[in-house]
């Protein structure tokens, strides 16, 4: 046994909470110690991770940094460590924890210790989920997640945020309860719950069906797949900046991470024979929920449903079945996280000062604000999937994945980047050009040091991995090689039994 | 050396954009216009020792996406084709950079127009030096980027803001085919490298595909998606509308992006492709097809606008749809030959209506210009070399290259032929009309503007007749100097395996009689629109009143604008209103979630009833349960 690296990079958050706990008196000191305190956690996690990354082996297919503890004895292990595939999801949670944390601390008035805590819980929650090597552990985290977001949704969000929180947690519950479900009996078939171990056995055919579905309803809903997806707009409009941004960034790719680690893995049969199904909604999502985001006035509201099309690229991607469809989709969810997160920045940025997100009461922005709209531009670029952005790669590797499966899905599903195009432009133009539409643009002030130290990252990011995608494609490379492999190997074995 | 010639301008657009506030306006106007003359330099230098050293250099410059079999690079790929766009690109880039210090001299965005305009510049370069589709893709998408921000750059104009879009999503609609293109070529090659590509495209050459309820060869496929992208970039009929609103912009702009470079980028695209396109006669008659009508269209078009830059526009759209159907004739070369000539002349033409333009204090209606060719002497005398030049006149540079593609549709025997060349004959007319339209409304005739005085009227500094002065030697003598390279007998060492022909080309003399045509009718025009739009407009007024529908048609230009705005505009809109009233709040939540809610508030309302706090209530349903319990266990 090693160094447990990977425990400690889960559960430090949850020291820093104990710190912010700890800590009482004047509020305006208490809110500056929460904040250092849960900025240097998360910043020591982040750095963890990139370590974590730098001795991550991307020549081998396996699990590294493996832990195992008995932890309910005989039924449960704690067990945890990375491959190829989630190691990125951790580093990306890693990297956009701080930057949350920073945006809070300029945004959120009151209360704000309290958000800390619930930031700082949820990105425990939020690893957990990606590092888990155990069905129970997993599902652990990945229900426990909900709590801390509904807090953030419920708590400090806006005028119906009751409604949109509720909607949030009673849509996502309901999906889960089907997994939780479909997990006890994927326990009772194979008698454990270790990840490892279900991947290399052969669920029986007749149950794969069942059980995939069981696992789609909770991701469905998560990723937010149509016709599920109502629950996201308003739980992003409702949210405060930094739970949008994590919403997106993160807990949405949950999902697709869940798709191609369980649904692929443990039901190849299922995911075979429900791949029309998938892609069915995925190109509605993708056409419907841009056609809809054409038509928003809220700005949050078109930026969250353009995630929704965004994931539908995901989803199709892994259902291609080959490498460069779920390459793209893993590249696509990484760069989402960065790009979607950077444009609910972008649009908190606008909200603290006017405090409104009707796109009709901006216009002209860009005479007071010239350096936070290039910077907004970008975003909106790299949204649209302009080669040289991060956005790009993805949507490229999709849809040319897409197309070797099924060319029509790809035709179809292409068709969203026009729309994409029309929506962000649109976007871009009424909120950023034109001449001042009224006093309260006026008086705008330029973008201040905190928000840029919280964009510009995100901006670096963003044109890095479009010119040199490679530092993500090699790392997962390996492990998706593997998981296709794997996947094709149990088809033709199932395949061959049935016809026995 | 490449490496300086591509990222010159890269490197001044940084600096430019991010430091130009800093720097001030001169600095940054000096290092945008040095980096891009510098680029120019080393162009003619690998314009030399490629094409006429029969070099080809490919470097790698690092490794961009490798996704398994999918490996593709950051790279410079110089063969002769690209060393021609290269010169094209960057001398007519520099040209407009040194115009634009003084076009721009009132604008307080200096540093953000030189920024722009040295990434354009940058991306055009990435397009045309790429050796694999997807870099190709890079440049296609990121100059349709740098044109988006040109466009747009007066952002307190809506209409330019309108235009911008407008030109960016149309083009997305292009890319989209493109992209198509790009897919199919991977999915069954397995590769998008132009050399590897090249290489295996003939085994697929029996290959049939069924897509869309369509059945055709599979070459048949690659080569209409491919040839869609290049009709969006290239402003093709269906695919045009973009460009005439783009007019929006600074008129620099509109000589470098709209007319020179950018907008032959699909002419580039078809002739790279040339390998591809050569095994497919559908797809190449598709081209001529396409490309001669929207020749013709353009050109009618062009007769009646009154907008001195939308008339060049549409001259722009006229002159690539020759360009085209010369491609499509399978004359690959003589296409680049017209859109190397046209490229000066072009250019010399918007940068002339610019100093115009800049003349009258930014007017650009013809209706409000005429009887200044006294007062700007120097533009008018610049202005007719372009368009001698454009029109064909004998000895200039449009005749050699125009004439050779009427040849060339000549000497081809089809029926579709025969349609490109009367086309293009009858073409050639209207575009002498139409430049001398220009001429005349905007430099004879009566002064007709209220707003300003004839005094005011000046000409330009030095530092915009310059590059004037560049062009018109271009304008003159490229078509002289470089014709035996391009399309004389030896064109094929010329071109070096750059281009690909399927059958020998040969391009025979045709009869005397012939040749005279086409310059007989250029000629012709020139008193016939002197007699209409100086002497007696009288005349013309009342062919107007006569033929109103078809006056009306032409003007609103075909009434595609309108027609788009019906079949996708507005029903994309409404169907996004549908989706989101109808189908995400009334049916999804309706019966979803909301509706559930109501439901369960509804059967917990009625439970809420059974709680009333009565004693017999509760004795009451206890004895009712009872009874229902005993009767089951009896009965079961």
């Amino acid at each position: 046994m090693n160094f447990p690296i990977l425990s400690i990079i889960i559960f430090l958050p949850l020291v820093g909470v104990l710190f912010i706990l700890l800590n009482s008196g004047d509020e305006i000191k208490v809110k500056k110690t929460s904040f250092r305190v849960s900025l240097l956690t998360s910043l020591l996690v982040f750095i963890m991770s990139l370590f974590l990354w730098l001795q991550f082996d991307n020549t081998t297919k396996d699990f590294q940094f493996v832990e195992n503890k008995k932890w309910i004895v005989d039924f449960i292990n704690y067990r945890v460590g990375v491959d190829g595939i989630s190691i990125l999801f951790v580093v990306l949670t890693a990297f956009i924890t701080p930057i949350c944390i920073v945006a809070t601390y300029n945004s959120v008035t009151n209360r704000t210790k309290d958000f800390f805590i619930a930031l700082l819980v949820m990105e425990t929650m939020m690893l957990g989920v990606f590092c888990s090597l155990d069905l129970f552990i997993f599902y652990l985290f990945f229900e426990a997640g909900l709590i801390p977001m509904f807090l953030i949704v419920g708590i400090w969000g806006g005028i119906r945020r009751v409604y949109a929180a509720f909607k949030f947690f009673l849509y996502t519950l309901f999906g889960s309860v089907f997994m939780l479900v479909a997990i006890i009996f994927i326990y009772l078939e194979t008698g454990t719950t270790d990840i490892q171990t279900i991947l290399s056995f052969n669920i029986d055919q007749k149950y794969q069906y069942w059980l995939w579905l069981g696992f789609f309803a909770s991701f469905a809903v998560k990723t937010p797949m149509w016709p599920v997806h109502t629950w996201l707009p308003d739980a992003h409009v409702e949210a405060p900046t930094s739970g949008s941004v994590i919403l997106a960034a993160i807990l949405l790719k949950m999902a697709g991470y869940g798709f191609i680690r369980f649904s692929l893995g443990f039901f190849p049969i299922a995911s075979a024979y429900f791949a029309p199904l998938i892609f069915a909604l995925s190109i509605v999502a993708v056409i419907y929920t841009s056609l809809v985001a054409l038509m928003q006035k809220d700005m949050k509201k078109l930026i969250a449903y353009s995630s929704v099309a965004h994931m539908g690229f995901v989803t199709i991607g892994i259902f291609a079945f080959n490498s460069q469809g779920i390459e793209g989709s893993i590249f696509q969810m990484i760069s989402h996280g960065i790009v979607s997160a950077a444009l609910f920045l972008c649009v908190g940025v606008v909200y603290d000062r006017m405090h409104t997100r009707e796109i009709s009461e901006y216009g002209g922005v860009v005479n007071t604000m010239p350096r936070y709209s290039v910077i907004f531009l970008v975003f909106i670029l790299a949204g649209l999937g302009l080669p040289g952005t991060s956005g790009f790669v993805g949507e490229f590797l999709v849809l040319i994945g897409a197309f070797k499966a099924n060319y029509l899905v790809a035709f179809f599903a292409a068709t969203g980047v026009v729309l994409s195009a029309c929506y962000s432009l649109w976007l871009y133009r009424r909120v950023i050009f034109g001449a001042v539409a009224n006093d309260n643009v006026k008086l705008l002030k330029e973008i201040n040091k905190t928000e840029l130290a919280t964009l510009l990252p995100l901006v670096f990011l963003t044109i890095l991995l479009g010119v040199f995608p490679n530092i993500i494609l090699d790392t997962i490379s390996v492990s998706v090689e593997n998981v296709i492999s794997v996947y094709n190997e149990k088809l033709l074995i199932l395949k061959q039994a049935s016809i026995k | 050396m490449a490496y300086l010639l591509i990222f010159l301008p890269l490197v001044a657009s940084f600096v430019a954009g991010f430091f130009g506030r800093s720097l001030g306006d001169k600095k940054s106007q000096l290092i945008t216009c040095s980096a891009v003359t510098i680029s120019a330099l080393i162009s003619i230098y690998y314009f030399f020792d490629v094409a006429l050293g029969k070099q080809i250099y490919n470097y790698k410059i690092i490794n961009w996406i490798s996704s398994d079999k999918l490996i593709l690079n950051w790279s410079i790929y110089i063969d002769t084709l690209t060393s021609v766009m290269l010169v094209v690109v960057t001398s007519v880039s520099a040209l407009v950079h040194i115009y634009s210090i003084g076009y721009m001299s009132h604008d307080p965005d200096k540093p953000r127009f030189m920024s722009y305009l040295s990434l354009f510049t940058f991306m055009m370069l990435m397009l045309v030096t790429s050796d694999n589709f997807l870099q190709l893709f890079f440049g296609w998408e990121g100059v349709g980027l740098a044109s988006y921000l040109l466009i747009g750059f007066w952002f307190k104009k809506p209409s330019a803001n309108a235009a911008a879009i407008k030109a960016f999503v149309v083009n997305r609609v292009g890319d989209f085919g493109l992209a198509i293109g790009i897919f199919l070529l991977f999915k069954y090659l397995g590769t998008l490298n132009f050399s590897e590509v090249f290489q295996q495209i003939s085994s697929l050459q029996n290959e049939k595909l069924s897509m869309l309820g369509m059945e055709g060869s599979l070459i048949t496929f690659i080569c209409v998606f491919l040839f869609i992208g290049a009709m969006g970039k290239s402003a093709q009929i269906v695919l045009h509308t973009w460009l005439p609103d783009a007019m929006e912009g600074p008129t620099p702009v509109s000589a470098l992006i709209h007319a020179a470079t950018m907008v032959t980028a699909g002419v580039f695209l078809v002739v790279r492709c040339s390998p591809i396109f050569e095994y497919s006669q559908f797809a190449l008659n598709l081209i001529v097809f396409i490309g001669a009508t929207t020749a013709f269209f353009a050109a009618t078009i062009g007769l009646v606008q009154n907008d001195i830059k939308r008339v060049i526009a549409y001259s722009t759209c006229s002159q690539l749809g020759y360009m085209f159907f010369a491609a499509g004739l399978g004359a690959y070369h003589i296409a680049i030959f017209h859109l190397f000539t046209h490229a000066f002349f072009k250019a010399l033409l918007f940068l002339g209506a610019g100093s115009v333009i800049h003349a009258f204090h930014e007017e650009q209606d013809m209706r409000n210009m005429g009887g200044v060719w006294k007062k700007i002497p120097y533009t008018y005398a610049l202005m007719i070399i372009g368009t001698l030049a454009l029109t064909g006149f004998p000895f200039l540079a449009g005749f050699y290259s125009k004439d050779a593609i009427i040849e060339v549709a000549f000497q081809s025997k089809s029926i579709l032929a025969n349609y490109a060349l009367f086309i293009g004959i009858f073409t050639a007319f209207m575009t002498s009309l139409y430049s001398w339209r220009l001429i005349f409304k905007t430099f004879h005739g009566n002064f007709r503007n209220k707003n300003i005085d004839l005094s005011k009227v000046h000409e330009s500094p030095f530092v915009m007749l310059l590059p004037l002065v560049g062009l018109s030697i271009g304008a003159i003598f490229s078509g002289f100097v470089f014709k035996d390279y391009f399309i004389g007998s030896y064109f094929m060492e010329f071109w070096n395996n750059s281009i690909f022909f399927i059958k020998q080309f040969t391009l025979n003399h045709p009869p005397l009689w012939f040749l005279l045509i086409t310059p007989t009718l250029v000629l012709a025009a020139i008193p016939i629109a002197y007699y209409l739009f100086v002497k007696n407009e009288n005349f013309l007024k009342q062919f107007i009143d006569t033929n109103k529908p078809l006056y009306n048609f032409l003007l609103n230009k075909w009434y595609f604008d309108e027609l788009y705005d019906f079949i996708f505009v507005n029903p994309a809109k409404k169907i996004g209103k549908f989706f989101w009233n109808i189908g995400d709040i009334l049916i999804i939540d309706g019966f979803g979630p909301n509706g559930f809610a109501k439901i369960v508030k509804l059967v917990s309302d009625r439970a809420v009833q059974f709680q009333s706090g009565f004693l017999y209530h509760y004795a009451f349903v206890i004895l009712i349960g009872l009874s229902i319990l005993l009767t089951y266990i009896i009965i079961f």
